[in-house]
């Protein structure tokens, strides 16, 4: 049926490309969109007490009361246990919790994903947000930075396996839609490989349950070194919702070396892009390449040692 | 109308069904007493109008005969301990199982059979031989609680992979849905460790719902045939692809399949045991996220269950919210699969155009709900947060747009001759083996079985809109293709419809009554992959005491692993992506 063999090569002639820039423009949020809650030091009430409406209102133990030497007693959002659900927003009596649109979170270290409550002048109400949106603006500007960093550094391919280590499916479905035409990851010179031994990097969703713990494992055994490993999600970073559950594990990181972690519940595509190209960063300056490795591929000079270079 | 066109019409019916004449309680309590040769006495309806039959145990099989000859189909079977509160005007034990098995009677009321299981014999007679549905419930119920089915065909463990190394059951302390914050204190690194207290569990009491019973099950052992050219094929639990976790063995000659052996339960987190003890906002997030592409089906069963328990009405904007929010849920999950069934055959084409339709339906829910997933909407007593104005905003005409793309793809795909042939006579369910076995869904009305949820059993909003049926009954891959294709069309009309003229006034009205303390609900949803199940039974205190999610994947699967034999290898992610099932769903 030739005429409908012309249709389809002449179909997409007629739309514009829709993929996105991503990193070089920021990601597609919409004005709902759910991001990382902000605690307002001076609005709270400074109990920052485990008894805390906040604190108690949390289904997953994101807010972490304030240390006794703390200056301000307001609590603290542990971005890796956060599932964005606003449950502590319409819990904080003195509306010192807000939303924000922040949603690309990835960090290399833990403890880094712990936000301290932001320094906002008390002058001026949360909700007339003009502070807010300064702080939003200076984290714009931080996530800008670390993008041209990351992309000075990507001249080389970065072959991804995907583990699913015992997740609800939201961020393999998020990792699929990666590949969509929309995000599509491989204008950036990353691509899904099907077997381990061909990967440099270990994307791990879920909370590895009992079940899966051998076959994890051996997944990430499989793998050449260096390997990297990063962990997508609530569920793999700390557990999410299932954390405690005599079934599961409290995420990859009670496994496996992690070295980016990327929070959301799930995640957005834009987040894990994020990650994805930390890692990327990370492999540049030898920070993931382990022991083991031997010198040839530990490039310090010339990031060079990628699995297989680009054309 | 091209003949391809008009081929495409005669398979798919879309019509609009009216349920047919109900059946009373008092029949069905005549049809069990024929059968069981004495009375059943007429107990009070469930909260969710559904009727209890306790039954002694001896008469189980006997008391299903008399449901299926009223043509009523399987449920859910679950297991619970009754310790404690004295339930109905079943005999009071002290700390035994009891077991329930849940039928459908078409246009009659839900009819919860239960038996009481003494503390030192919890066996019953396996009712798989009856009722084939419920051979993985069975097998479910004996790996986590306990109970022994006599005389169930496959006696292997499903879903505790170690069982009879290391039982579930005796290594998690059965008090575990009373840890306290003390225990959480003793942080123990050991993934076998109890559960520390959720945060939003303030001091349950509930007593325990599972016996520490070990089950006793042999270890499992893949079943593989034999013969001359006969290999096997192992595939998984890591697959190479995005995919889920599962393990599938094949035994095959040549490129043709002979059976199909499918373990999974690889992601079982144990939501269920999670969330005993819990008040019932505190476990709704767990239950949202046992699957990540159902939380509105599966969010929608549970806070209709608490809803009924609690006998709260939720107000008219949240019931039409649900409906919207469901029937968005329906269109990137049958637009997504659409195109990953595209993927099967490797037809570019019709992955990355229905991909990208996909990504614009999930860009309207984030800016509809904020989520991509649609969490953390709905919840019991309505909806939790308000639906944004600006995503109301065309979204009808949006929606139809996307409708529009879809449809034209679509009519790309069928006019491949190269993909038709793949998809025409591939992985077939015929009509008689998708009623033993209890099909649901999109694989049920490919296969001309009627059964839709919001047509049989309408709740919210869709009790004040018609929903048009969709079916064929060809029951292959095509006709769950093309089911799904029409079913995308008829959802976009709902959402059309429904997007400017969603209720004004408040999204949620607070719980009502406290329910007593053993009183069980019972509510389904019907996602995209067909109807969920959600059993509550009511703790002290408004918390969960118990609570069984039977997800519709849970039911499609076993069908999935009988339609496989007699295709070929290559054929078998086609087949799986035509029932588009979850393990997450499955698995819990």
């Amino acid at each position: 049926m030739p005429m409908d063999a012309v249709r389809r090569l002449v179909t997409p002639l007629r739309n514009s490309p829709v993929t996105s820039h991503y990193p070089e423009s920021g990601p597609l949020l919409q004005f709902a969109t759910r991001g990382l809650p902000m605690v307002d030091q001076h609005r709270c009430n400074g109990e920052g007490s485990p008894a805390s409406a906040c604190i108690r209102s949390c289904p997953t133990g994101a807010i972490l009361a304030a240390p006794p030497d703390a200056a301000s007693k307001a609590p603290s959002i542990d971005a890796g246990r956060c599932i964005f659900c606003a449950e502590c927003v319409s819990a904080c009596p003195s509306s010192a919790i807000a939303m924000t649109w922040r949603s690309e979170l990835s960090r290399t270290d833990r403890a880094q994903l712990v936000e301290r409550p932001v320094e906002i002048d008390p002058g001026i109400s949360a909700s007339e947000g003009s502070n807010i949106a300064d702080h939003l603006a200076t984290t714009r500007a931080d996530d800008e930075r670390t993008r041209t960093q990351i992309i000075g550094r990507l001249g080389r391919s970065l072959h991804v396996r995907h583990l699913d280590a015992g997740s609800c499916n939201g961020c393999d479905w998020e990792i699929a839609a990666l590949l969509n035409p929309y995000h599509d990851v491989q204008r950036l010179g990353i691509d899904f490989v099907a077997s381990p031994r061909h990967a440099d990097l270990l994307l791990v969703t879920g909370v590895m349950t009992r079940n899966l713990e051998e076959a994890a494992n051996r997944t990430y055994q499989a793998m050449p070194e260096p390997r990297l490993v990063v962990a997508v999600g609530a569920c793999a970073i700390g557990g999410g919702v299932f954390a405690g559950s005599p079934q599961t594990g409290d995420g990859a990181t009670s496994r496996l070396p992690v070295d980016v972690f990327v929070p959301g519940c799930p995640p957005r595509p834009e987040a894990i892009i994020q990650g994805l190209l930390m890692a990327v960063h990370l492999r540049g300056s030898g920070i993931g390449d382990a022991a083991g490795s031997g010198g040839a591929n530990a490039g310090s000079e010339a990031p060079a040692g990628p699995a297989k270079a680009p054309q | 109308m091209s003949e391809h066109d008009a081929a495409a019409e005669v398979l798919v019916a879309v019509t609009l069904r009216e349920p047919g004449e109900p059946v009373s309680a008092t029949a069905i309590r005549e049809a069990l007493a024929l059968h069981l040769d004495h009375s059943v006495s007429p107990t009070a309806p469930g909260a969710s109008g559904d009727l209890l039959v306790p039954v002694m145990r001896e008469e189980l099989t006997a008391a299903i005969e008399a449901l299926l000859e009223l043509d009523a189909t399987h449920v859910m079977l679950t297991a619970f301990c009754l310790a404690g509160p004295r339930v109905g005007r079943s005999p009071r034990v002290q700390a035994g199982l009891a077991v329930e098995e849940v039928m459908a009677v078409p246009n009659g009321p839900l009819v919860r059979l239960r038996i009481v299981l003494p503390a030192d014999d919890p066996s019953y007679q396996s009712i798989t031989p009856l009722v084939p549905a419920a051979q993985w419930d069975e097998r479910e119920a004996r790996d986590l609680h306990g109970v022994t089915p006599v005389g169930h065909p496959d006696p292997r463990p499903l879903v505790i992979h170690d069982a009879g190394t290391t039982p579930a059951s005796a290594a998690a302390p059965a008090s575990s849905s009373a840890a306290t914050p003390a225990s959480a204190d003793a942080a123990v690194p050991s993934p076998y460790a109890p559960p520390p207290a959720a945060p939003a569990a303030p001091e349950p009491t509930v007593p325990p719902t599972t016996a520490p019973t070990v089950p006793d099950v042999a270890p499992y052992r893949a079943f593989v045939a034999h013969g001359d050219g006969v290999y096997q094929l192992p595939v998984g639990p890591i697959h190479a692809g995005v995919i889920e976790p599962g393990h599938f063995r094949f035994s095959a000659v040549g490129e043709s399949v002979l059976y199909l052996d499918a373990r999974l339960f690889y992601a079982h987190r144990g939501i269920e045991r999670m969330v005993e003890g819990r008040p019932f906002a505190g476990a709704l997030p767990v239950i949202e996220r046992a699957c990540g592409v159902c939380t509105v089906t599966h969010a929608t069963a549970y806070s209709r269950a608490v809803e009924e328990l609690t006998g709260t009405v939720p107000p008219a904007r949240a019931q039409m919210g649900r409906v919207l929010l469901a029937e968005m849920e329906r269109l990137y999950n049958h637009v997504g699969d659409l195109g990953n069934i595209c993927a099967g055959v490797g037809f570019n084409y019709g992955i990355s155009r229905l991909g990208f339709q996909k990504e614009r339906l999930l860009r309207l829910n984030e800016r509809l709900t904020g989520h991509r997933y649609l969490m953390g909407v709905v919840a019991p007593g309505g909806l939790r947060l308000e639906l944004d104005e600006r995503g109301l905003v065309g979204l009808g005409s949006l929606v139809t747009d996307i409708e529009h793309e879809v449809r034209a793809t679509v009519r790309h795909i069928v006019r491949s001759e190269g993909v038709m042939n793949r998809l025409h006579t591939t992985g077939i369910l015929t009509n008689a083996e998708a009623r033993r076995l209890g099909a649901l869904g999109v694989a049920a009305r490919a296969s001309g079985q009627a059964c839709d949820l919001r047509i049989d059993r309408p709740t919210d909003g869709y009790r004040e809109i018609q929903v048009a049926s969709v079916g064929a009954s060809s029951g292959d891959v095509a006709a769950r293709f093309h089911v799904r294709a029409q079913e995308v069309g008829v959802s976009a009309a709902i959402v059309a419809d429904l997007a400017g003229r969603i209720p004004d006034g408040e999204i949620s009205v607070p719980l009502g009554r406290e329910p007593r303390s053993g009183e069980v609900a019972l509510a389904g949803a019907e996602g995209p992959r067909g109807a969920s199940w959600i059993w509550l039974m009511a703790g002290p205190k408004g918390t969960v005491a118990r609570l069984h999610l039977r997800s519709a994947s849970f039911a499609n699967w076993p069908i999935v692993a009988a339609v496989v034999p007699g295709n070929i290898v290559p054929d078998f992610p086609l087949i799986n992506k035509s029932f588009e099932l979850c393990y997450a769903c499955t698995d819990r």
